[in-house]
């Protein structure tokens, strides 16, 4: 059974139609790419699979079970996780405490524990540290821990988004233009990040992004929204040049 | 028959007191509109227009014409200074650092009037003098025709004002997009404080017909009036004329029912209630949009 | 290590405090004046502490902290009222007060579900009024207007060591709370709710949370308030008590706590130390409230802290 299973998705504001009869399926520890020209409703497929829009019609399974009607935490802990185009951490918390918030579901304990301090809430919080350094770890940030998020420079703020979607230990991850704003150095890294975590943390990984060297080299499968419908799907080499993906991104 | 008279009664008493919140209340909405701020302080511009008319008229002696055109004029000034003082240096800080300024400045205002002319309340006769009126047995006040009169005036010339002038057009444009409007070659910052002029005349306007009917001077006498007014504003939806003008009114009608039919005590309960209730209803308030974050 | 370097360092100033202000009370060394203030600066810190948790942690404005004070008070002060002996009465109206402000910290929860910013400031206002005009019309048991008066006087200077105590656990559950799976969520609520939602926060659940515990302790609060000061009338707390307390916490340096408690202690005993001044005291306040954030907001407080951020960003390269 594959992991993400969309269909006939759509979702209409006012009149328009943003997103329309959208098939997709993703399996198991798959990298998927999901491109289009700008306003073709890629980030509202997003906001559709994490519960922050309604969709109008269609259904969304996660390893079969429905996500629709789902709050956004809800879907979290059902196994989505995602980062954001334009980038949103705490960004008045420290690095390490960006992915220990993200670790709320994963090492819980009650609110006497919080307020008492209970030998309890020591276990669970070592662990916490452990698991949230462990991440920063991956993403070569554990020496910025106690720094500022929000003085972080630019690629690595972007990485700690992605480190602390990973902290919530998602089946399906989630990336809205990863690269966006990276220089063509930053940008390589990046990639072999995404596969690392991909082959580290077994996640399965839909990202959305413009930068085709990056979707061309890392991703498996891609879909492509035109006008809020699937204009092609298949193989990175096949869709690439397609006449009518190219007439979609370049006009006639 | 008496019950109808009194009930007709409550509701004229409410659009008195409703015209005075609705005059505030446009104040509050069109800085929100413009500035998208809470404008705390502006409850005060009507006990610095009261303030304003009494030195005029009581201690300068100022004829009452000339004394309301100064007062006014006074009170558009003080509003623009505010502005440019305490909330255009925090035009792109964090809201929450804009509404506690403006509640400092509130609280400076009070204050200041505080130090000036002391707590003890000052008597002031109304300059409002126009004999009341006789229909079907019911009497209407002067003060109540004046009222009602220039509120009416003043709605109906803001509406042209804002949807006929090059300037109400400039307000519009910046309200839907200040960054835009700049680049539009509309002068935001002159729009900004002719917004804050016109909204702190309002007030002015609002204090005189209010001390005419109250008849007494307390350095905090503009706070109450200005939190109703402001809950008259998110009532119609913050943001809105015909909203601001519309909330007003029924608030009035609601606290004039209520103070005459429920309970005196309770009537700010209600009044607050009301709004309570309204914005759980519809978080944007009756005509106000919904702003959504774009994700 | 440096975060427990932090908790004996408190713990040592919490100390020495208590002692300082014991002896100086025995040895009769205060004026009355100042006797008088010792309750009112622990009501305050512990106003102020619980303020803090909603303004500075979840970074909502509330402005009817007044009112979550006086459920507490007349909670408090109808059980000590109850004829119980002391001993018995006083922790049970502490705790009285402190569920009867968390009920209303949950019937305030509800608008905070669907409200944010502004809209949710002046509904908080509007709360606070709603209690006042009912607190002033139910004379039979509330004394209306008049007042409630001839509460027994449990919480004065006399009993310092209780407040003080009460104070203490306000102060450290606030503190702990903040480090903790609780305290970061609100705190990520602060930062940016939708993240907040994406990483499985339960947004609505811990704005609540962060309502009814600070309600909590404002109620405590009100409870040492009414046992120190004997009698409550509604207008004592009306909106201008809420605002002075908000002023504790943003001179405190919102989400300070440490901040909060001194601004608190200074706030309260200033206006005794400079009694010549006590007309300016209110003009003082809104010129502190405004001058802080035009500093906190200006261009030379920017450009300082894109400096720091320059060093920062030097030392990660």
């Amino acid at each position: 059974m594959a992991l993400l299973d969309v269909k006939n998705l759509g979702i209409s504001f006012g009149g328009l139609r943003a997103v329309d009869g959208l098939n997709m399926t993703i399996e198991q520890g798959a990298l998927v790419g999901l491109i289009g020209p700008n306003g073709a409703g890629k980030t509202t497929v997003f906001n559709l699979l994490t519960g922050v829009y309604r969709p109008t019609d269609g259904t969304i399974l996660l390893d079969g079970e429905e996500l629709i009607g789902k709050s956004p935490s809800q879907i979290c802990q059902t196994g989505v996780a995602r980062t954001f185009q334009n980038i949103r951490l705490f960004s008045q918390m420290s690095v390490l405490d960006n992915v220990k918030a993200a670790l709320h579901n994963q090492v819980k304990y009650g609110l006497q524990g919080s307020l008492f301090h209970t030998p309890g809430y020591r276990k669970k919080e070592k662990a916490i540290d452990e698991r949230a350094r462990e991440v920063l770890r991956v993403f070569e940030l554990e020496q910025f821990a106690d720094y500022k998020a929000s003085n972080l420079p630019y690629g690595k703020q972007r990485k700690l988004e992605i480190a602390r979607a990973l902290a919530t230990e998602p089946k399906l991850l989630l990336l809205d233009e990863p690269a966006a704003g990276m220089n063509p150095q930053e940008t390589a890294e990046l990639m072999a990040t995404i596969e690392f975590i991909r082959n580290q943390f077994h996640v399965t990984i839909l990202l959305i992004e413009h930068d085709m060297k990056l979707v061309a080299g890392i991703c498996e499968y891609l879909y492509v929204l035109n006008f809020g419908t699937e204009l092609a799907n298949g193989l990175p080499e096949e869709v690439l040049n397609d006449p009518e993906v190219i007439t979609a991104y370049l006009g006639e | 028959m008496a019950l109808l008279n009194s009930i007709l009664a409550q509701l004229l008493n409410g659009l008195r007191i409703g015209s005075i919140y609705a005059l505030i209340a446009l104040g509050y909405t069109m800085v929100y509109g413009i500035a998208k701020m809470i404008n705390f302080a502006h409850g005060d511009i009507i006990m610095v227009g009261a303030y304003a008319l009494y030195v005029f008229v009581s201690i300068l002696h100022v004829p009452a014409v000339p004394a309301v055109i100064l007062t006014i004029a006074f009170c558009a000034l003080m509003g623009i200074t505010i502005e440019k003082v305490a909330y255009k240096p925090l035009r792109n800080a964090q809201r929450l650092a804009v509404l506690i300024t403006a509640i400092g400045v509130s609280y400076l205002l009070q204050n200041l009037a505080l130090l000036i002319f002391k707590a003890t309340p000052i008597p002031f006769g109304s300059i409002i003098k126009v004999p009341s009126i006789q229909i079907a047995g019911l009497t209407i006040s002067g003060l109540t025709i004046v009222t009602l009169a220039v509120t009416a005036l003043i709605m109906a010339g803001l509406t042209l004002f804002v949807n006929k002038t090059k300037i109400g057009h400039a307000m519009l444009a910046v309200s839907e997009d200040q960054g835009a409007a700049e680049l539009m070659g509309i002068n935001v910052n002159r729009t900004i404080s002719i917004t804050f002029a016109i909204g702190s005349a309002l007030a002015a306007v609002a204090g005189i017909l209010y001390i005419c009917q109250y008849e007494s001077l307390i350095p905090t006498l503009g706070a109450i009036p200005g939190i109703k007014a402001f809950v008259a504003a998110v009532l119609g939806g913050i943001g809105s004329i015909p909203g601001a003008m519309f909330g007003g009114m029924a608030l009035g009608i609601i606290e004039s029912m209520s103070k005459a039919y429920i309970s005196t005590q309770l009537s700010d309960a209600i009044v607050f209630s009301v709004l309570v209730i309204v914005l759980l209803l519809k978080p944007s308030g009756i005509l106000g949009k919904l702003s959504v974050e774009k994700v | 290590m440096k975060k427990y370097g932090k908790q004996i360092l408190g713990c040592v100033a919490a100390i020495a405090v208590y002692v300082a202000v014991t002896a100086a009370v025995n040895m009769g060394v205060m004026s009355r004046q100042m006797m008088s203030l010792i309750v009112p600066v622990c009501m305050n810190i512990m106003l102020a502490v619980s303020l803090c948790m909603v303004v500075g942690f979840l970074g909502e404005l509330s402005l009817g902290h007044a009112a979550f004070m006086s459920i507490g008070a007349y909670a408090g002060a109808l059980v000590l009222k109850s004829g119980l002996p002391t001993v018995a009465a006083l922790p049970l109206a502490v705790v009285t007060g402190g569920a009867c402000a968390a009920v209303l910290g949950l019937i305030v929860g509800i608008p905070v579900l669907r409200l944010r910013g502004d809209y949710l400031a002046i509904t908080t206002l509007a709360f606070g009024e709603i209690i006042k005009s009912v607190f002033n019309a139910a004379t039979p048991i509330t004394g209306g207007a008049g007042g409630l008066k001839r509460i027994p006087p449990v919480t004065t200077y006399r009993n310092f060591t209780f407040v003080y105590v009460l104070m203490l656990i306000v102060i450290v559950l606030v503190s702990n709370l903040v480090n903790s799976r609780h305290g970061r969520a609100i705190c990520a609520i602060r930062d940016n709710y939708i993240a907040a939602e994406a990483i499985g926060i339960k947004v609505s659940l811990f704005k609540t949370m962060a309502f009814v515990l600070a309600a909590f302790m404002a109620g405590m609060a009100g409870v040492v308030y009414a046992g120190n000061i004997g009698i409550l009338r509604p207008g004592n707390f009306d909106y201008n008590t809420s605002i002075e307390i908000l002023v504790m916490v943003v001179l405190g340096g919102m989400g300070n706590i440490t901040g909060s408690i001194i601004a608190a202690a200074l706030l309260t005993l200033l206006p005794e130390l400079l009694r010549g001044l006590s007309n300016y005291r209110m003009l003082v306040y809104a010129i502190v409230l405004i001058a802080m954030m035009l500093f906190s907001n200006s261009p030379l407080r920017r450009m300082l802290a894109e400096k720091r951020n320059m060093r920062q960003a030097d030392k990660i390269q």
